[in-house]
């Protein structure tokens, strides 16, 4: 401090002037580049913003197939959607469970534990994940293991004697069950 | 010696201190004193804007770029969807894509700028001719992105544009025919022109700009700047003043100039898409990027033996005379008016590229059918950019199976016209794939040379015969286009 109080007057004004100056530059160019960065951001993050369409309804088989079931059985649906700049058919799977009286419920197969494909094991009459081993009963619901819910319920409906699903993705590691996107 | 004022405020102190921590790690403040302090000779001028404009223009186009490739991808069946989703869906996507699309003229009327008053100061004289070749290098990959930038979204005018440009590379003696297919990955445009042109435009021509950015800049400060005019090239002899803080805010004022006129254009004129190429479309005018219209120009003019000497030789030799200017012009004068030869020379060249220019526009305005042509197409990219996003089909429903699209194979695409348009539909079907009369003709390329093709539609089997297949009555050049879209069928 000694050393500058011990400058000419003039040139700590100056000195003075060109620091505040420096600021104002560094200031106006953040302030522009702060401005060019929204469209950016906006570009980047549009896809998480966007409006995630509706999920559609996907054929899991005829009614009568499922009439006389004992256990679930697994089948596989076609689920279409909209992937970014294309539509794109996936395949997942589910399991059809009667819930008694002919009446019927579709489980999605992945684990709410950490997402691996949950198997039916007749023998046992057990849903197990052979990941980690979460086990559930043959209605879907937890027995044991790391997962913290039930294994999750589509929306289901039958319409012209076709049982259709809503094929949704749940979050994983939580207890409640809740749709992502 | 510490020469900065520490400012009294407890807050600026704290950032004061944590500068000190920065600057003994980083050494900070000697580079950001030694990018400032630099003496101009006769002091700051607005005529030395241009390169730091030029800079800035890169890193927009680096970013830009860089944000587009999120969406982006480099094959011929996605190009278009993708460029199109870009610009139709994506919030902020037509601003980007036109930002980057416009930087590329920007980038070219600012070298001009810089070179001609790179070129009006002399500013290459005496240690600075390697400075001056590295910009030749510069403005050359700058062309080069241009060029490979045009036909990334692969509509018609990129696809028409860039088969033009490449069949230009072909007049070049013994290696043009390699260099063309090198170039474009086969003999013909395809989906393997588009990656090596995604590759050279986001790979391989920004690092060799990066490099070169890096040793002009370098060399330029080895040298120091050139100053005024009437600055001795070789012994400093005018007063100097520092670069920061006057010439900063001119580059600043003129970068924010840039900015600002990039984003009103982008906003209010956005760039157009136009309906996916197709090779297929024999009415298409294709026309360049207006700064390389004279270049066009130029290449109607000649024919014949003279395109190779107009074509190839002149242009090079205008590149290597253009590049040895500060070898030839070697005096200490500086002044314009004392360098005749240099600045005459110069405004001949651009006279002559601008009257290439103007002759190109006005043949195409004055020729009705070009002219209603021309038109035409700019409709059809307006009322493309009107249609809604059509999303590419999935290849797993079989609804939505896309009908075999037409070839981007110009000779294929040729042959496929014949196809449809002769009688071969009616008993081979409408995509060759066979009916009752007729066998299926796909695969056929894999049991038949083209040879033998093309001799066996001239020269029937029996069997041919029999099974009431007519004479084949063409031509050379249309059985070679229909044998090639037999032979593509797989």
């Amino acid at each position: 401090m000694s050393l500058q109080s011990s400058l000419p007057e003039g040139s700590a004004t100056g000195q003075r002037r060109r620091t505040f100056l420096g600021f104002l530059l560094a200031g106006a160019s953040g302030l522009v580049s702060a401005g060019l960065s929204v469209p950016l951001v906006r570009f980047a993050t549009f896809p998480l913003r966007g409006p995630s369409e509706e999920a559609s309804w996907s054929d899991v088989g005829k009614v009568e197939e499922f009439q006389s079931l004992g256990a679930p059985v697994a089948r596989t649906i076609r689920v279409n959607q909209l992937d970014g700049w294309r539509r794109s058919t996936m395949e997942n799977g589910v399991y059809v469970v009667p819930t008694g009286g002919g009446s019927l419920k579709v489980l999605s197969s992945v684990c709410p534990h950490l997402g691996c494909t949950v198997r039916w094991t007749a023998e046992k009459r057990r849903f197990i994940c052979p990941c980690h081993g979460g086990t559930f009963d043959d209605a879907g619901s937890h027995i044991a293991g790391p997962p913290l819910r039930a294994m999750d319920e589509l929306e289901s409906k039958v319409e012209n004697n076709m049982l259709k699903v809503r094929f949704q993705r749940f979050r994983q590691l939580i207890a409640e069950k809740k749709p992502i996107g | 010696m510490q020469e900065t004022m520490r400012p009294a405020s407890p807050t600026s102190r704290r950032l004061s201190r944590w500068m000190d921590w920065l600057d003994c790690r980083t050494g900070l403040r000697s580079l950001a004193h030694r990018a400032l302090h630099e003496p101009i000779p006769g002091g700051p001028r607005w005529a030395y804007v241009f390169g730091s404009g030029l800079l800035y223009l890169f890193l927009s186009q680096a970013v830009t770029g860089v944000f587009l490739a999120l969406y982006y991808v480099p094959s011929s069946d996605h190009a278009h969807t993708t460029v199109s989703y870009i610009s139709k869906v994506v919030a902020s996507g037509l601003f980007l894509r036109s930002i980057h699309a416009y930087g590329a003229t920007a980038i070219v009327i600012v070298l001009f700028l810089h070179v001609t008053q790179t070129l009006l100061y002399g500013s290459y004289k005496r240690r600075r001719e390697l400075i001056w070749l590295s910009g030749c290098f510069l403005l050359a990959l700058m062309l080069g992105m241009a060029f490979t930038g045009y036909l990334l979204p692969w509509d018609k005018k990129a696809y028409f544009a860039t088969a033009v440009g490449t069949n230009i590379l072909s007049e070049v003696p013994f290696i043009g025919t390699p260099l063309q297919q090198i170039l474009r990955g086969s003999a013909q445009m395809g989906t393997l022109t588009l990656s090596r042109f995604f590759v050279l435009h986001v790979f391989v021509l920004p690092g060799m700009l990066v490099a070169f950015i890096a040793t002009h800049v370098y060399l330029f400060r080895k040298a120091g700047p050139a100053g005024t005019f009437r600055e001795n090239p070789a012994e400093s002899s005018l007063h100097a003043e520092m670069f920061y803080p006057r010439q900063l805010i001119m580059d600043m004022a003129a970068s924010l100039l840039i900015v600002v006129a990039l984003a009103l254009v982008a906003h209010f004129y956005p760039i157009r898409l136009g309906p996916e190429a197709n090779a297929s479309d024999t009415a298409y005018i294709p026309r360049p990027e207006w700064y390389y219209l004279p270049i066009f120009e130029w290449l109607k003019k000649l024919s014949g033996n003279w395109s190779f000497a107009g074509g190839i030789l002149l242009p090079s030799l205008l590149a290597l005379v253009f590049a040895a200017i500060p070898f030839l012009d070697r005096g200490r004068e500086r002044r314009p008016w004392r360098r005749p030869v240099v600045v005459t020379g110069f405004a001949f060249f651009v006279a002559c590229y601008a009257g290439l220019g103007a002759m190109s526009a006005h043949e195409d305005a004055s020729d009705a059918i070009v002219a209603a042509q021309l038109a035409r197409q700019k409709q059809a990219e307006i009322d493309f950019m009107r249609e809604p996003f059509e999303p590419e089909p999935s290849n797993l429903t079989p609804a939505a199976v896309k009908a075999p699209a037409v070839s981007a194979d110009p000779l294929i695409a040729r042959g496929a016209a014949i196809f449809a348009a002769g009688p071969c539909t009616d008993c081979h079907g409408d995509h060759a794939q066979g009916t009752d009369v007729a066998p299926r003709l796909i695969g056929v390329g894999n049991k038949f040379s083209a040879d033998r093709l093309a001799f066996l539609l001239h020269h029937r089997t029996q069997k041919m015969i029999d099974g009431g297949m007519p004479p084949v009555n063409l031509d050379q050049a249309h059985t070679e286009a229909l044998v090639a879209y037999l032979r593509s069928l797989k």
